[in-house]
Protein backbone atom coordinates (compact mmCIF):
# COMPACT_ATOMS: atom_id res chain seq x y z
CA UNK A 1 0.00 0.00 0.00
CA UNK A 2 1.53 3.60 -0.88
CA UNK A 3 1.50 6.34 2.16
CA UNK A 4 -0.18 8.45 -0.06
CA UNK A 5 -3.39 6.43 0.26
CA UNK A 6 -3.13 5.61 3.57
CA UNK A 7 -4.07 9.05 4.35
CA UNK A 8 -7.77 8.80 3.33
CA UNK A 9 -8.38 7.52 7.13
CA UNK A 10 -9.26 11.02 7.46
CA UNK A 11 -11.05 13.38 5.28
CA UNK A 12 -9.00 16.39 4.53
CA UNK A 13 -10.47 19.48 3.13
CA UNK A 14 -7.30 20.27 0.60
CA UNK A 15 -8.51 17.63 -2.01
CA UNK A 16 -11.90 19.91 -2.85
CA UNK A 17 -9.78 23.17 -2.63
CA UNK A 18 -7.52 21.39 -5.58
CA UNK A 19 -10.61 20.54 -7.75
CA UNK A 20 -12.97 23.44 -6.37
CA UNK A 21 -11.82 26.55 -9.15
CA UNK A 22 -12.39 23.88 -12.06
CA UNK A 23 -15.88 22.61 -10.81
CA UNK A 24 -17.24 26.84 -10.18
CA UNK A 25 -16.36 27.09 -13.76
CA UNK A 26 -17.88 23.73 -14.69
CA UNK A 27 -21.33 24.03 -12.78
CA UNK A 28 -21.62 27.79 -14.27
CA UNK A 29 -21.39 27.16 -17.70
CA UNK A 30 -21.82 23.34 -18.50
CA UNK A 31 -23.92 21.96 -15.25
CA UNK A 32 -26.22 24.82 -14.88
CA UNK A 33 -26.85 25.23 -19.11
CA UNK A 34 -27.63 21.16 -19.14
CA UNK A 35 -30.99 21.90 -17.34
CA UNK A 36 -31.25 25.73 -18.05
CA UNK A 37 -31.64 25.11 -21.92
CA UNK A 38 -34.30 23.09 -21.45
CA UNK A 39 -35.76 25.47 -18.93
CA UNK A 40 -35.53 28.54 -21.90
CA UNK A 41 -37.04 26.26 -24.77
CA UNK A 42 -40.50 26.29 -23.19
CA UNK A 43 -40.39 30.78 -23.38
CA UNK A 44 -40.82 32.78 -25.75
CA UNK A 45 -37.71 34.70 -25.04
CA UNK A 46 -35.40 37.52 -26.12
CA UNK A 47 -32.31 38.19 -23.96
CA UNK A 48 -32.52 42.33 -24.93
CA UNK A 49 -36.28 42.45 -23.48
CA UNK A 50 -36.38 39.86 -20.11
CA UNK A 51 -39.37 41.57 -19.37
CA UNK A 52 -41.25 40.51 -22.21
CA UNK A 53 -40.49 36.90 -21.31
CA UNK A 54 -43.61 34.50 -21.65
CA UNK A 55 -44.44 31.01 -20.42
CA UNK A 56 -44.84 29.14 -23.78
CA UNK A 57 -45.10 25.54 -22.78
CA UNK A 58 -44.47 23.16 -25.19
CA UNK A 59 -45.43 25.65 -28.53
CA UNK A 60 -41.55 26.33 -29.52
CA UNK A 61 -41.45 22.46 -30.35
CA UNK A 62 -44.80 22.41 -31.72
CA UNK A 63 -43.80 25.15 -34.22
CA UNK A 64 -41.02 22.81 -35.43
CA UNK A 65 -43.31 20.11 -36.04
CA UNK A 66 -46.36 21.62 -37.56
CA UNK A 67 -46.56 20.95 -41.58
CA UNK A 68 -45.84 23.87 -43.37
CA UNK A 69 -45.42 26.16 -40.63
CA UNK A 70 -42.04 28.84 -41.50
CA UNK A 71 -40.36 27.73 -38.78
CA UNK A 72 -41.08 23.71 -39.84
CA UNK A 73 -39.68 24.54 -43.28
CA UNK A 74 -36.83 26.42 -42.39
CA UNK A 75 -35.31 24.05 -39.90
CA UNK A 76 -35.70 20.67 -41.18
CA UNK A 77 -34.49 22.31 -44.57
CA UNK A 78 -31.19 22.96 -43.02
CA UNK A 79 -31.13 19.65 -41.21
CA UNK A 80 -31.40 18.46 -44.63
CA UNK A 81 -28.59 20.45 -45.78
CA UNK A 82 -26.58 19.40 -42.75
CA UNK A 83 -27.18 15.61 -43.58
CA UNK A 84 -26.28 16.84 -47.15
CA UNK A 85 -23.29 18.28 -46.42
CA UNK A 86 -22.39 15.14 -44.22
CA UNK A 87 -22.80 13.30 -47.38
CA UNK A 88 -20.72 15.08 -50.21
CA UNK A 89 -17.78 15.68 -46.81
CA UNK A 90 -17.24 12.48 -44.72
CA UNK A 91 -16.20 10.03 -47.96
CA UNK A 92 -13.89 12.35 -48.99
CA UNK A 93 -12.31 13.36 -45.33
CA UNK A 94 -11.99 9.70 -44.70
CA UNK A 95 -10.88 8.47 -47.98
CA UNK A 96 -8.29 11.30 -48.65
CA UNK A 97 -6.49 11.27 -45.66
CA UNK A 98 -6.29 7.96 -45.84
CA UNK A 99 -4.48 7.70 -48.92
CA UNK A 100 -2.37 10.41 -48.21
CA UNK A 101 -1.27 8.47 -44.71
CA UNK A 102 -0.93 5.55 -47.00
CA UNK A 103 1.67 7.38 -49.04
CA UNK A 104 3.51 8.57 -46.02
CA UNK A 105 3.74 5.99 -44.72
CA UNK A 106 6.25 4.45 -46.91
CA UNK A 107 9.70 5.24 -46.08
CA UNK A 108 10.15 8.03 -48.39
CA UNK A 109 12.87 10.66 -48.16
CA UNK A 110 10.76 14.26 -47.40
CA UNK A 111 7.70 12.22 -45.57
CA UNK A 112 7.81 14.84 -42.38
CA UNK A 113 8.25 17.74 -44.92
CA UNK A 114 4.81 16.47 -46.46
CA UNK A 115 2.69 15.77 -43.73
CA UNK A 116 3.73 19.47 -42.03
CA UNK A 117 2.30 20.63 -45.08
CA UNK A 118 -0.35 18.77 -45.50
CA UNK A 119 -1.51 19.35 -41.61
CA UNK A 120 -1.04 23.22 -41.56
CA UNK A 121 -4.30 24.55 -42.90
CA UNK A 122 -5.64 23.12 -39.49
CA UNK A 123 -3.92 25.20 -37.53
CA UNK A 124 -5.71 28.07 -39.25
CA UNK A 125 -9.36 29.56 -38.35
CA UNK A 126 -12.26 28.48 -39.99
CA UNK A 127 -12.70 33.10 -40.27
CA UNK A 128 -9.44 32.69 -42.19
CA UNK A 129 -9.92 29.76 -44.35
CA UNK A 130 -12.97 30.75 -44.98
CA UNK A 131 -11.99 34.17 -45.94
CA UNK A 132 -9.44 32.78 -48.69
CA UNK A 133 -12.09 30.14 -50.38
CA UNK A 134 -14.01 32.75 -50.49
CA UNK A 135 -12.27 35.37 -52.62
CA UNK A 136 -10.72 32.63 -54.58
CA UNK A 137 -14.29 31.20 -55.76
CA UNK A 138 -15.76 35.02 -56.83
CA UNK A 139 -17.19 34.93 -60.01
CA UNK A 140 -15.53 38.36 -60.27
CA UNK A 141 -12.06 38.00 -60.03
CA UNK A 142 -11.51 34.94 -58.29
CA UNK A 143 -8.88 32.71 -59.18
CA UNK A 144 -10.34 29.38 -59.87
CA UNK A 145 -12.87 31.20 -62.45
CA UNK A 146 -10.04 32.80 -64.20
CA UNK A 147 -8.01 29.49 -64.99
CA UNK A 148 -11.21 27.44 -65.93
CA UNK A 149 -11.91 30.40 -68.41
CA UNK A 150 -8.19 30.53 -69.43
CA UNK A 151 -8.78 26.53 -70.15
CA UNK A 152 -11.80 27.19 -71.53
CA UNK A 153 -14.12 25.93 -68.96
CA UNK A 154 -17.64 26.32 -67.64
CA UNK A 155 -17.11 29.42 -64.96
CA UNK A 156 -20.40 28.75 -62.55
CA UNK A 157 -21.27 31.47 -60.42
CA UNK A 158 -20.14 29.21 -57.25
CA UNK A 159 -20.79 30.74 -53.97
CA UNK A 160 -24.65 32.00 -55.11
CA UNK A 161 -25.85 29.03 -57.40
CA UNK A 162 -26.42 25.12 -56.78
CA UNK A 163 -25.21 22.87 -56.48
CA UNK A 164 -22.13 24.86 -56.42
CA UNK A 165 -22.65 26.99 -53.49
CA UNK A 166 -22.55 23.83 -51.62
CA UNK A 167 -19.60 22.77 -53.08
CA UNK A 168 -17.54 25.57 -52.24
CA UNK A 169 -18.34 24.87 -48.20
CA UNK A 170 -17.31 20.92 -49.14
CA UNK A 171 -13.63 22.08 -50.76
CA UNK A 172 -13.11 24.51 -48.26
CA UNK A 173 -13.72 22.24 -45.30
CA UNK A 174 -11.43 19.08 -47.17
CA UNK A 175 -8.70 21.66 -47.14
CA UNK A 176 -8.67 22.95 -43.71
CA UNK A 177 -9.46 19.72 -41.91
CA UNK A 178 -8.19 16.87 -43.99
CA UNK A 179 -4.98 17.34 -42.22
CA UNK A 180 -6.13 16.00 -38.60
CA UNK A 181 -7.86 12.65 -40.24
CA UNK A 182 -4.30 12.38 -42.22
CA UNK A 183 -2.57 12.52 -39.32
CA UNK A 184 -4.27 10.11 -36.93
CA UNK A 185 -4.51 7.63 -39.35
CA UNK A 186 -0.76 7.99 -39.78
CA UNK A 187 -0.19 7.08 -36.32
CA UNK A 188 -2.23 4.19 -36.40
CA UNK A 189 -0.88 2.66 -39.46
CA UNK A 190 2.59 3.41 -37.91
CA UNK A 191 1.46 1.44 -35.24
CA UNK A 192 0.35 -2.23 -37.23
CA UNK A 193 3.85 -4.76 -36.53
CA UNK A 194 5.99 -4.80 -39.63
CA UNK A 195 6.37 -8.74 -39.05
CA UNK A 196 2.75 -8.98 -40.09
CA UNK A 197 3.92 -7.36 -43.77
CA UNK A 198 7.06 -9.41 -43.59
CA UNK A 199 5.15 -12.52 -42.95
CA UNK A 200 2.93 -11.87 -45.48
CA UNK A 201 5.34 -11.20 -48.23
CA UNK A 202 6.89 -14.51 -47.55
CA UNK A 203 3.92 -15.91 -48.21
CA UNK A 204 3.51 -14.54 -51.98
CA UNK A 205 1.08 -11.73 -50.76
CA UNK A 206 1.34 -8.92 -52.80
CA UNK A 207 0.86 -5.42 -52.05
CA UNK A 208 -2.85 -4.93 -52.87
CA UNK A 209 -3.44 -8.28 -51.23
CA UNK A 210 -1.30 -6.92 -47.78
CA UNK A 211 -3.57 -3.78 -48.19
CA UNK A 212 -6.48 -5.73 -47.96
CA UNK A 213 -6.19 -8.26 -45.60
CA UNK A 214 -3.95 -6.47 -43.12
CA UNK A 215 -3.89 -2.29 -43.21
CA UNK A 216 -8.18 -2.13 -43.80
CA UNK A 217 -8.74 -4.62 -40.77
CA UNK A 218 -5.91 -3.22 -38.37
CA UNK A 219 -6.87 0.15 -39.25
CA UNK A 220 -10.69 -0.57 -38.84
CA UNK A 221 -11.06 0.73 -34.97
CA UNK A 222 -9.69 4.41 -36.13
CA UNK A 223 -11.34 3.95 -39.62
CA UNK A 224 -14.72 4.13 -37.02
CA UNK A 225 -13.49 6.82 -34.91
CA UNK A 226 -12.47 8.74 -37.50
CA UNK A 227 -15.96 9.04 -39.02
CA UNK A 228 -17.53 9.57 -35.80
CA UNK A 229 -15.57 12.35 -34.83
CA UNK A 230 -15.92 13.65 -38.68
CA UNK A 231 -19.69 13.39 -38.70
CA UNK A 232 -20.24 15.00 -35.50
CA UNK A 233 -17.52 17.85 -36.82
CA UNK A 234 -19.46 18.23 -39.96
CA UNK A 235 -22.99 18.75 -37.53
CA UNK A 236 -21.68 22.18 -36.35
CA UNK A 237 -20.58 23.36 -39.64
CA UNK A 238 -21.22 27.18 -39.31
CA UNK A 239 -18.20 29.45 -39.97
CA UNK A 240 -17.98 28.21 -43.93
CA UNK A 241 -21.46 29.15 -44.59
CA UNK A 242 -21.49 32.44 -42.53
CA UNK A 243 -18.98 33.65 -44.26
CA UNK A 244 -18.87 32.03 -47.65
CA UNK A 245 -22.26 31.85 -48.71
CA UNK A 246 -24.40 33.48 -46.14
CA UNK A 247 -26.76 30.54 -46.60
CA UNK A 248 -27.55 30.87 -50.36
CA UNK A 249 -28.87 30.31 -52.34
CA UNK A 250 -32.51 30.45 -51.32
CA UNK A 251 -34.66 27.51 -51.53
CA UNK A 252 -38.13 27.78 -53.53
CA UNK A 253 -39.97 26.37 -50.85
CA UNK A 254 -37.95 28.25 -47.97
CA UNK A 255 -34.79 28.32 -46.35
CA UNK A 256 -30.95 28.47 -47.63
CA UNK A 257 -29.36 25.87 -49.82
CA UNK A 258 -26.21 26.13 -47.88
CA UNK A 259 -27.79 26.95 -44.49
CA UNK A 260 -26.85 24.11 -42.16
CA UNK A 261 -28.49 23.79 -39.01
CA UNK A 262 -25.98 25.38 -36.35
CA UNK A 263 -26.83 28.35 -38.89
CA UNK A 264 -30.34 28.59 -38.21
CA UNK A 265 -29.89 28.36 -34.69
CA UNK A 266 -27.32 31.05 -34.78
CA UNK A 267 -30.03 33.28 -36.95
CA UNK A 268 -33.08 32.39 -35.08
CA UNK A 269 -31.44 33.03 -31.35
CA UNK A 270 -29.01 35.68 -32.40
CA UNK A 271 -29.96 37.58 -35.17
CA UNK A 272 -33.45 37.38 -34.78
CA UNK A 273 -34.70 37.67 -31.09
CA UNK A 274 -35.99 34.40 -30.58
CA UNK A 275 -33.63 32.67 -27.78
CA UNK A 276 -36.78 30.09 -26.52
CA UNK A 277 -37.24 28.69 -30.24
CA UNK A 278 -33.27 28.43 -30.96
CA UNK A 279 -33.10 26.35 -27.77
CA UNK A 280 -35.91 24.31 -28.21
CA UNK A 281 -33.76 23.97 -31.39
CA UNK A 282 -30.69 23.04 -29.55
CA UNK A 283 -32.52 20.60 -27.94
CA UNK A 284 -33.62 18.42 -30.77
CA UNK A 285 -30.10 18.87 -32.54
CA UNK A 286 -28.46 17.68 -29.58
CA UNK A 287 -30.73 15.00 -29.19
CA UNK A 288 -30.13 13.58 -33.02
CA UNK A 289 -26.21 14.28 -32.23
CA UNK A 290 -26.43 11.51 -28.94
CA UNK A 291 -28.66 9.26 -30.79
CA UNK A 292 -26.07 9.29 -33.40
CA UNK A 293 -23.39 9.38 -31.13
CA UNK A 294 -24.67 6.05 -29.09
CA UNK A 295 -25.84 4.05 -31.88
CA UNK A 296 -22.26 4.37 -33.44
CA UNK A 297 -21.03 3.88 -30.01
CA UNK A 298 -22.81 0.63 -29.59
CA UNK A 299 -21.69 -0.86 -32.87
CA UNK A 300 -18.08 0.15 -32.27
CA UNK A 301 -18.31 -1.98 -29.16
CA UNK A 302 -19.81 -5.11 -30.26
CA UNK A 303 -17.25 -5.49 -33.24
CA UNK A 304 -14.84 -5.45 -30.32
CA UNK B 1 -1.57 1.76 -54.02
CA UNK B 2 0.09 0.67 -57.63
CA UNK B 3 -0.44 -3.23 -57.87
CA UNK B 4 2.08 -4.42 -60.32
CA UNK B 5 1.63 -7.89 -61.50
CA UNK B 6 4.14 -10.05 -62.69
CA UNK B 7 3.09 -11.42 -65.29
CA UNK B 8 5.05 -9.58 -68.30
CA UNK B 9 8.33 -8.37 -67.06
CA UNK B 10 9.10 -5.46 -69.43
CA UNK B 11 10.90 -3.32 -67.04
CA UNK B 12 13.49 -4.71 -64.25
CA UNK B 13 12.70 -4.77 -60.78
CA UNK B 14 14.52 -1.54 -59.75
CA UNK B 15 12.66 0.53 -62.58
CA UNK B 16 9.71 -1.01 -61.54
CA UNK B 17 10.73 0.43 -57.58
CA UNK B 18 11.66 4.18 -59.10
CA UNK B 19 8.38 4.31 -61.23
CA UNK B 20 6.55 3.78 -58.17
CA UNK B 21 8.85 5.98 -56.41
CA UNK B 22 8.31 9.08 -59.11
CA UNK B 23 4.39 8.61 -58.71
CA UNK B 24 4.27 8.89 -55.21
CA UNK B 25 6.16 11.97 -54.86
CA UNK B 26 4.19 13.38 -58.18
CA UNK B 27 0.92 12.68 -56.41
CA UNK B 28 2.34 13.76 -52.91
CA UNK B 29 3.73 17.46 -54.33
CA UNK B 30 0.47 17.88 -56.46
CA UNK B 31 -1.35 17.87 -52.98
CA UNK B 32 1.39 19.94 -51.47
CA UNK B 33 0.61 22.47 -54.47
CA UNK B 34 -3.14 22.41 -53.35
CA UNK B 35 -2.59 23.29 -49.67
CA UNK B 36 0.34 25.51 -50.66
CA UNK B 37 -1.79 27.70 -53.59
CA UNK B 38 -4.82 29.19 -51.05
CA UNK B 39 -1.81 30.53 -49.11
CA UNK B 40 0.20 31.88 -51.66
CA UNK B 41 -2.61 33.97 -53.19
CA UNK B 42 -3.98 35.40 -49.96
CA UNK B 43 -0.01 36.43 -49.63
CA UNK B 44 0.42 37.57 -52.92
CA UNK B 45 -3.36 39.51 -52.58
CA UNK B 46 -2.71 41.17 -49.30
CA UNK B 47 -0.16 43.06 -51.55
CA UNK B 48 -1.66 44.03 -54.25
CA UNK B 49 -3.90 47.44 -54.92
CA UNK B 50 -7.79 47.16 -55.51
CA UNK B 51 -6.84 48.15 -59.50
CA UNK B 52 -4.49 44.82 -59.42
CA UNK B 53 -7.19 42.67 -58.35
CA UNK B 54 -9.40 42.87 -61.56
CA UNK B 55 -7.25 42.33 -64.33
CA UNK B 56 -7.59 40.35 -67.36
CA UNK B 57 -4.21 38.03 -66.55
CA UNK B 58 -3.39 37.32 -62.99
CA UNK B 59 -0.20 37.93 -61.42
CA UNK B 60 1.28 36.35 -58.77
CA UNK B 61 3.56 38.75 -57.79
CA UNK B 62 2.13 41.82 -57.64
CA UNK B 63 3.36 44.25 -60.30
CA UNK B 64 3.14 46.88 -57.82
CA UNK B 65 3.83 45.56 -53.98
CA UNK B 66 1.89 47.87 -51.96
CA UNK B 67 1.21 48.19 -47.70
CA UNK B 68 -1.73 49.91 -48.13
CA UNK B 69 -3.57 47.23 -47.19
CA UNK B 70 -1.94 46.74 -43.89
CA UNK B 71 -2.05 50.64 -43.33
CA UNK B 72 -5.27 51.32 -44.15
CA UNK B 73 -6.93 48.21 -42.01
CA UNK B 74 -4.44 48.49 -38.72
CA UNK B 75 -5.56 51.93 -37.13
CA UNK B 76 -8.82 52.31 -39.55
CA UNK B 77 -11.29 53.01 -36.23
CA UNK B 78 -13.97 51.05 -38.06
CA UNK B 79 -11.43 48.00 -38.54
CA UNK B 80 -9.09 48.12 -35.89
CA UNK B 81 -7.20 45.27 -36.85
CA UNK B 82 -4.08 46.25 -34.63
CA UNK B 83 -6.37 46.45 -31.67
CA UNK B 84 -8.24 43.36 -32.34
CA UNK B 85 -4.73 41.72 -32.13
CA UNK B 86 -4.13 43.12 -28.91
CA UNK B 87 -7.51 41.60 -27.67
CA UNK B 88 -7.02 38.15 -28.93
CA UNK B 89 -3.83 37.90 -27.68
CA UNK B 90 -4.78 39.07 -24.27
CA UNK B 91 -7.78 36.60 -24.25
CA UNK B 92 -5.86 33.57 -25.63
CA UNK B 93 -2.79 34.29 -22.91
CA UNK B 94 -5.16 34.30 -20.08
CA UNK B 95 -7.45 31.94 -20.91
CA UNK B 96 -4.15 29.58 -21.23
CA UNK B 97 -2.60 30.40 -18.08
CA UNK B 98 -5.67 30.08 -16.31
CA UNK B 99 -6.43 26.59 -17.70
CA UNK B 100 -2.74 25.44 -17.20
CA UNK B 101 -3.39 26.27 -13.55
CA UNK B 102 -6.99 25.14 -12.78
CA UNK B 103 -7.06 21.81 -14.89
CA UNK B 104 -3.19 20.56 -13.82
CA UNK B 105 -4.53 21.34 -9.72
CA UNK B 106 -8.01 19.27 -10.57
CA UNK B 107 -6.39 16.57 -12.52
CA UNK B 108 -3.75 16.36 -9.71
CA UNK B 109 -6.16 15.71 -7.55
CA UNK B 110 -8.59 13.36 -9.50
CA UNK B 111 -5.09 11.17 -10.22
CA UNK B 112 -3.44 11.06 -6.73
CA UNK B 113 -5.74 12.32 -4.26
CA UNK B 114 -8.64 9.59 -2.46
CA UNK B 115 -11.81 11.69 -1.52
CA UNK B 116 -15.32 10.73 -1.02
CA UNK B 117 -16.69 11.47 -4.05
CA UNK B 118 -14.29 11.61 -5.91
CA UNK B 119 -14.66 9.05 -8.50
CA UNK B 120 -18.69 10.12 -8.74
CA UNK B 121 -17.59 13.70 -10.01
CA UNK B 122 -14.68 12.80 -12.18
CA UNK B 123 -17.48 10.43 -13.80
CA UNK B 124 -19.88 13.00 -14.38
CA UNK B 125 -17.31 15.27 -15.66
CA UNK B 126 -16.60 12.45 -18.28
CA UNK B 127 -20.24 11.93 -19.59
CA UNK B 128 -20.32 15.89 -20.39
CA UNK B 129 -17.41 15.40 -22.87
CA UNK B 130 -20.12 12.91 -25.20
CA UNK B 131 -22.67 16.30 -24.90
CA UNK B 132 -22.76 18.12 -27.99
CA UNK B 133 -21.62 21.65 -27.95
CA UNK B 134 -25.22 23.23 -29.23
CA UNK B 135 -26.95 23.01 -26.15
CA UNK B 136 -25.05 25.27 -24.20
CA UNK B 137 -25.09 27.83 -26.98
CA UNK B 138 -28.08 29.69 -25.88
CA UNK B 139 -28.32 29.10 -21.83
CA UNK B 140 -24.91 29.98 -21.42
CA UNK B 141 -25.65 33.40 -23.71
CA UNK B 142 -28.46 34.18 -21.73
CA UNK B 143 -26.00 33.72 -18.27
CA UNK B 144 -23.23 35.68 -19.76
CA UNK B 145 -25.46 38.10 -20.40
CA UNK B 146 -27.16 37.88 -17.03
CA UNK B 147 -23.53 38.11 -15.40
CA UNK B 148 -23.27 41.40 -17.35
CA UNK B 149 -20.15 40.01 -19.21
CA UNK B 150 -21.30 40.72 -22.78
CA UNK B 151 -18.41 42.88 -24.88
CA UNK B 152 -16.44 41.57 -21.78
CA UNK B 153 -13.39 39.30 -22.12
CA UNK B 154 -14.87 37.41 -18.95
CA UNK B 155 -17.72 36.38 -21.24
CA UNK B 156 -15.18 34.22 -23.20
CA UNK B 157 -12.67 33.42 -20.83
CA UNK B 158 -14.86 32.41 -18.11
CA UNK B 159 -17.38 29.76 -20.49
CA UNK B 160 -14.03 28.52 -21.65
CA UNK B 161 -12.30 27.43 -18.10
CA UNK B 162 -15.26 25.23 -17.58
CA UNK B 163 -14.08 22.77 -20.24
CA UNK B 164 -13.81 18.94 -18.90
CA UNK B 165 -10.72 18.30 -21.84
CA UNK B 166 -7.54 19.82 -19.98
CA UNK B 167 -8.84 18.11 -16.56
CA UNK B 168 -8.72 14.62 -18.34
CA UNK B 169 -5.46 15.62 -19.84
CA UNK B 170 -3.46 16.30 -16.72
CA UNK B 171 -5.38 13.14 -15.08
CA UNK B 172 -4.03 10.95 -17.89
CA UNK B 173 -0.48 12.25 -17.33
CA UNK B 174 -0.43 12.36 -13.90
CA UNK B 175 -1.89 9.06 -13.39
CA UNK B 176 1.28 7.77 -16.13
CA UNK B 177 4.10 9.00 -13.89
CA UNK B 178 5.28 6.98 -10.92
CA UNK B 179 4.50 7.55 -7.09
CA UNK B 180 7.62 6.64 -5.62
CA UNK B 181 9.08 10.57 -5.75
CA UNK B 182 5.77 12.27 -4.25
CA UNK B 183 5.83 9.41 -1.39
CA UNK B 184 9.38 10.70 -0.54
CA UNK B 185 8.77 14.24 -0.58
CA UNK B 186 5.22 13.22 1.99
CA UNK B 187 7.93 11.17 4.45
CA UNK B 188 9.74 14.22 4.28
CA UNK B 189 6.60 15.98 5.93
CA UNK B 190 5.76 18.09 2.49
CA UNK B 191 1.77 18.87 2.24
CA UNK B 192 -0.17 18.48 -0.75
CA UNK B 193 0.29 21.35 -2.11
CA UNK B 194 4.23 21.65 -2.01
CA UNK B 195 4.20 18.08 -3.46
CA UNK B 196 1.95 19.41 -6.29
CA UNK B 197 4.50 22.21 -7.32
CA UNK B 198 8.01 21.35 -6.11
CA UNK B 199 7.14 17.81 -7.38
CA UNK B 200 4.35 17.05 -9.68
CA UNK B 201 4.62 20.31 -11.67
CA UNK B 202 8.20 19.88 -12.90
CA UNK B 203 7.46 16.43 -13.60
CA UNK B 204 4.42 17.22 -15.92
CA UNK B 205 6.38 20.23 -18.03
CA UNK B 206 5.61 18.25 -21.29
CA UNK B 207 1.52 17.46 -20.82
CA UNK B 208 1.83 21.42 -19.47
CA UNK B 209 3.27 22.43 -23.36
CA UNK B 210 1.05 20.06 -24.72
CA UNK B 211 -1.85 21.29 -23.10
CA UNK B 212 -0.96 25.27 -23.64
CA UNK B 213 -0.27 24.83 -27.48
CA UNK B 214 -3.94 23.29 -27.91
CA UNK B 215 -5.92 26.01 -25.58
CA UNK B 216 -3.64 28.67 -26.94
CA UNK B 217 -4.39 27.37 -30.81
CA UNK B 218 -8.08 27.21 -29.68
CA UNK B 219 -8.63 30.35 -27.69
CA UNK B 220 -7.09 32.56 -30.55
CA UNK B 221 -9.05 30.05 -33.11
CA UNK B 222 -12.58 30.53 -31.50
CA UNK B 223 -15.01 32.22 -34.22
CA UNK B 224 -18.80 31.65 -32.89
CA UNK B 225 -18.52 32.04 -28.94
CA UNK B 226 -16.22 35.44 -29.63
CA UNK B 227 -18.84 36.25 -32.24
CA UNK B 228 -21.56 35.92 -29.96
CA UNK B 229 -20.45 37.88 -26.56
CA UNK B 230 -17.83 40.46 -28.24
CA UNK B 231 -19.90 42.87 -30.52
CA UNK B 232 -18.43 46.30 -29.94
CA UNK B 233 -15.72 47.01 -32.32
CA UNK B 234 -13.71 48.37 -29.16
CA UNK B 235 -13.46 44.38 -27.89
CA UNK B 236 -14.19 41.95 -30.66
CA UNK B 237 -11.01 39.69 -31.26
CA UNK B 238 -9.41 38.88 -34.79
CA UNK B 239 -11.63 36.04 -35.95
CA UNK B 240 -15.24 37.77 -35.30
CA UNK B 241 -13.13 40.89 -36.51
CA UNK B 242 -12.77 38.87 -39.66
CA UNK B 243 -16.06 38.99 -40.48
CA UNK B 244 -16.78 42.67 -39.38
CA UNK B 245 -13.62 43.32 -41.89
CA UNK B 246 -15.46 41.40 -44.90
CA UNK B 247 -19.21 43.54 -44.16
CA UNK B 248 -17.32 46.77 -43.67
CA UNK B 249 -15.77 46.83 -47.58
CA UNK B 250 -17.46 45.67 -50.64
CA UNK B 251 -15.01 44.12 -53.24
CA UNK B 252 -11.70 45.34 -51.06
CA UNK B 253 -10.24 41.75 -51.60
CA UNK B 254 -6.54 43.05 -50.64
CA UNK B 255 -7.80 45.16 -47.64
CA UNK B 256 -9.42 41.03 -46.38
CA UNK B 257 -6.67 39.21 -47.40
CA UNK B 258 -4.41 41.49 -45.64
CA UNK B 259 -6.64 40.79 -42.75
CA UNK B 260 -6.37 37.10 -43.10
CA UNK B 261 -2.87 37.05 -42.99
CA UNK B 262 -2.49 39.49 -40.21
CA UNK B 263 -4.60 36.91 -38.25
CA UNK B 264 -2.95 33.41 -39.99
CA UNK B 265 0.57 34.76 -39.44
CA UNK B 266 1.16 34.36 -35.70
CA UNK B 267 -0.23 30.54 -35.91
CA UNK B 268 1.62 30.02 -38.64
CA UNK B 269 4.80 30.70 -37.31
CA UNK B 270 3.50 29.05 -34.16
CA UNK B 271 3.32 25.49 -36.38
CA UNK B 272 6.90 26.40 -38.22
CA UNK B 273 8.35 26.31 -35.02
CA UNK B 274 6.50 23.82 -33.02
CA UNK B 275 5.81 21.73 -35.78
CA UNK B 276 6.18 17.78 -34.53
CA UNK B 277 5.13 18.68 -31.13
CA UNK B 278 2.02 20.44 -32.60
CA UNK B 279 1.32 17.41 -35.04
CA UNK B 280 2.36 14.77 -32.25
CA UNK B 281 0.17 16.23 -30.14
CA UNK B 282 -3.23 16.31 -31.80
CA UNK B 283 -2.29 12.66 -32.99
CA UNK B 284 -1.93 11.81 -29.21
CA UNK B 285 -4.77 13.39 -27.79
CA UNK B 286 -7.21 12.73 -30.65
CA UNK B 287 -8.80 16.28 -29.98
CA UNK B 288 -10.79 17.56 -33.05
CA UNK B 289 -12.35 21.11 -32.75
Amino acid sequence: MSIISLRKSKISITPYLFILPHLIFFAVFIGYPFFSGLYISFFQYDYLRPEATLFVGLQNYIDLFKTGSVKFIEFWNSIKVTLTFVIYSVPFLVLIPLGLAILLNTKIVGNKFFRAIYFAPWVLSCAVISLIWWWIFQSQGGLLNYYLKLLGFDTPRWLSTMPYAMITIVVATIWWTMGYNMVIFLAALQDIPNDLYEAAEIDGANSWQRFTHITIPMLQPVLIFIIIITIIASFNLLGQPLMMTRGAPAQPTGGGATEPVMLRIFTEGFVRPFQGSAAAMSVIVAIIMMVFSYTNFRIFRQRD
Amino acid sequence: MTVIKPKRQFISYRGQKWIKKILIYFSLSVVSLIVVIPLIWMLSTSFKLKSQLFTKEIYWIPKVVTLENYTKILDNPSTPIGLWFRNSLFVAVITTAAKLVIDSLAGYAYARMKFPGRNKIFNLLLVTLFLPGVMFLVPNFVTVSKLGMLNNFNGVIFPALASVFGVFFMRQFFNSIPKELEEAAEMDGANRLQIFIKIALPLAKPALATLAVIEFLASWNDFLWALLVLKDRAVQTLQPGLRTLQGAYTSEYGLMMAGAVIVAVPVLLLYIFLQRFIVQSVATTGLKG
